[in-house]
C-alpha cells in the first residue's frame, strides 16, 4: 500500500491538474448557484472544504473496518454528519448567510466532489494524506468559485465583497447575476484552463522528445 | 406568504423556475448523460418518478416524525437515507417483476441517488413551506422540467456532432454554453408566474 503522496503533489493535483470543477466537471450545481456574490462563494467554499477534508479523514480512518458493500451508505452518513455541523454553525452565527445559501448547504451531501474523493482517494490512503487531499480538492473548488463570483459580482453589481469599486458611472449588467451568465462564465473559465493545460502537455511532450 | 395553487406551482416548476435553468440542480447527470435523446428520456422519466415518490415520503417524515420530535436538524441524514432506501427498493422490485425495464434503465437507477435535484426538491419544499398538495405539484413539475431540459439538450447535442467546435471548448465547455443559451430562452417564460 502507498505511504501517501507528498503534500505538494496533493495540492497541485487538487487545485490545478485535477481540479474538480474545471477538469472533472463535478460539483458544479452549487458552483453555478451561489456565485452571484463573492461572500456567498467564499462561505460555501470554506464549508465545502471543511466537509471534504474531515469526511475524507474519517472515511480513511475507518477504511479497514468498513465492509465493502455498505461503504457507500457509511460514507453518505459521515458526509451528512459534517454537513449538519456546517448547517447548524451557519444558522447560529450567520443566519443571513444561511438564508442566502438556501438549500445549497444541505446539497453539499450530494456534491459529487466529496463522494468522489472518498471513493477515489480516502478509501486507499492514510488519514493525514486523505485529509490534505480533501482540503486540496475543496480549495480548488473554492478558487474556481471565487473567480466566477469575482466576474459576476463586479459586472453585475459593480462591487467586490459588497464594497462598491466601480463607482457611479458603471451601469450594472443585470444578466450577470442571472443564471445564463453563470453558465457562460463557467464555460469560458473551463475553456481557458483546457487551453493552458493542453499547452503544458505539449511542452512536456516536446521535452521528452528532445531529451 | 400567498397561498399558491398546486397547479400554478406545477407550471412554474416546469417553465419559470426550472430545476436546471434557474436552480442549477442535477447538473452532473444533465451534462454527462445528455448525448442521445432516448437515454435522456429514460433518465428523465426515472428521475420524475423517484422525485415525486421521495418528495411525498420526505414530506411525511418531516411533518409527522421530525417536527413533533423537534429533530429538525436531522433532516439531511433522514432525507438522503430515505432517498437511497427508496431507490434501492425500487431497483429490487423492478429487477424482480419488470426485467425488461430493469435492463433499459441500467445504470440510471443508482445514479439517481446522487442526483442533487432529488434532495434539492425535498429541501426547497421545507424552505418554501409547501403543504402536501403543493409539494406534489412542485415535485412532478420539477421532474418534468428537468426531463424537458435534458431531452432538449440531447437533441441539440446530436446535431452538434456535425459542427466544428474550438478544441478547448469541446465536451463540457460547449454544453455549458448551449445550456446558457437555453437558460436565456427560458427567461422569456418568466412573465407567466413567479414562485419563491
Amino acid at each position: 500500500m502507498m505511504k501517501g503522496d507528498s503534500p505538494k503533489k496533493i495540492f497541485m493535483m487538487g487545485i490545478w491538474k485535477d481540479n474538480p470543477v474545471l477538469v472533472q466537471i463535478i460539483g458544479i450545481c452549487s458552483a453555478l448557484a451561489v456565485t452571484n456574490l463573492m461572500l456567498n462563494s467564499l462561505i460555501m467554499g470554506v464549508g465545502l472544504m471543511f466537509v471534504t477534508a474531515f469526511s475524507s479523514f474519517t472515511v480513511s480512518l475507518i477504511r479497514t473496518f468498513t465492509p465493502k458493500h455498505i461503504r457507500m451508505m457509511v460514507q453518505v452518513l459521515i458526509i451528512a454528519a459534517y454537513v449538519i455541523i456546517v448547517d447548524i454553525f451557519l444558522q447560529a452565527y450567520m443566519p443571513e448567510m444561511s438564508k442566502a445559501l438556501g438549500p445549497y448547504v444541505g446539497l453539499i451531501i450530494t456534491n459529487c466532489i466529496i463522494m468522489g474523493r472518498a471513493e477515489a482517494y480516502a478509501q486507499k490512503n492514510p488519514p493525514i494524506a486523505s485529509f490534505l487531499d480533501g482540503l486540496a480538492s475543496g480549495l480548488g473548488y473554492t478558487i474556481v468559485l471565487l473567480i466566477i463570483a469575482f466576474i459576476r459580482e463586479l459586472m453585475g453589481f459593480g462591487s467586490i465583497f459588497g464594497i462598491p469599486v466601480l463607482g457611479e458611472w458603471w451601469t450594472p449588467w443585470t444578466i450577470m447575476i442571472m443564471p445564463p451568465a453563470a453558465f457562460f462564465i463557467l464555460a469560458v473559465v473551463i475553456w481557458v484552463t483546457k487551453n493552458i493545460q493542453d499547452k503544458e502537455k505539449d511542452e512536456k511532450k516536446g521535452e521528452v522528445v528532445s531529451s | 406568504m400567498i397561498e399558491l395553487n398546486p397547479f400554478v406551482i406545477f407550471l412554474a416548476a416546469i417553465f419559470t423556475n426550472n430545476m436546471i435553468f434557474s436552480n442549477f440542480l442535477g447538473m452532473c447527470s444533465f451534462i454527462a448523460v445528455s448525448r442521445e435523446i432516448p437515454t435522456s428520456l429514460g433518465l428523465g422519466q426515472a428521475v420524475t418518478f423517484v422525485l415525486t415518490c421521495t418528495t411525498i415520503i420526505n414530506y411525511l417524515i418531516y411533518h409527522y416524525i421530525l417536527l413533533p420530535l423537534g429533530l429538525d436538524y436531522l433532516r439531511f441524514i433522514l432525507f438522503i437515507v430515505s432517498i437511497a432506501a427508496f431507490v434501492q427498493l425500487l431497483e429490487m422490485i423492478v429487477e424482480r417483476y419488470l426485467p425488461n425495464l430493469y435492463y433499459a434503465l441500467g445504470i440510471f437507477l443508482p445514479l439517481i441517488t446522487v442526483n442533487c435535484a432529488i434532495l434539492g426538491v425535498s429541501l426547497f419544499m421545507i424552505i418554501r413551506k409547501y403543504d402536501l398538495l403543493q409539494s406534489i405539484g412542485f415535485s412532478i413539475g420539477s421532474g418534468i422540467g428537468w426531463t424537458l431540459a435534458i431531452v432538449a439538450l440531447a437533441g441539440i447535442r446530436q446535431k452538434l456532432k456535425k459542427a466544428s467546435v474550438p478544441k478547448g471548448l469541446e465536451g463540457p465547455g460547449i454544453t455549458l454554453i448551449i445550456t446558457g443559451l437555453m437558460a436565456l430562452a427560458f427567461i422569456g417564460f418568466s412573465g407567466i408566474v413567479q414562485i419563491q
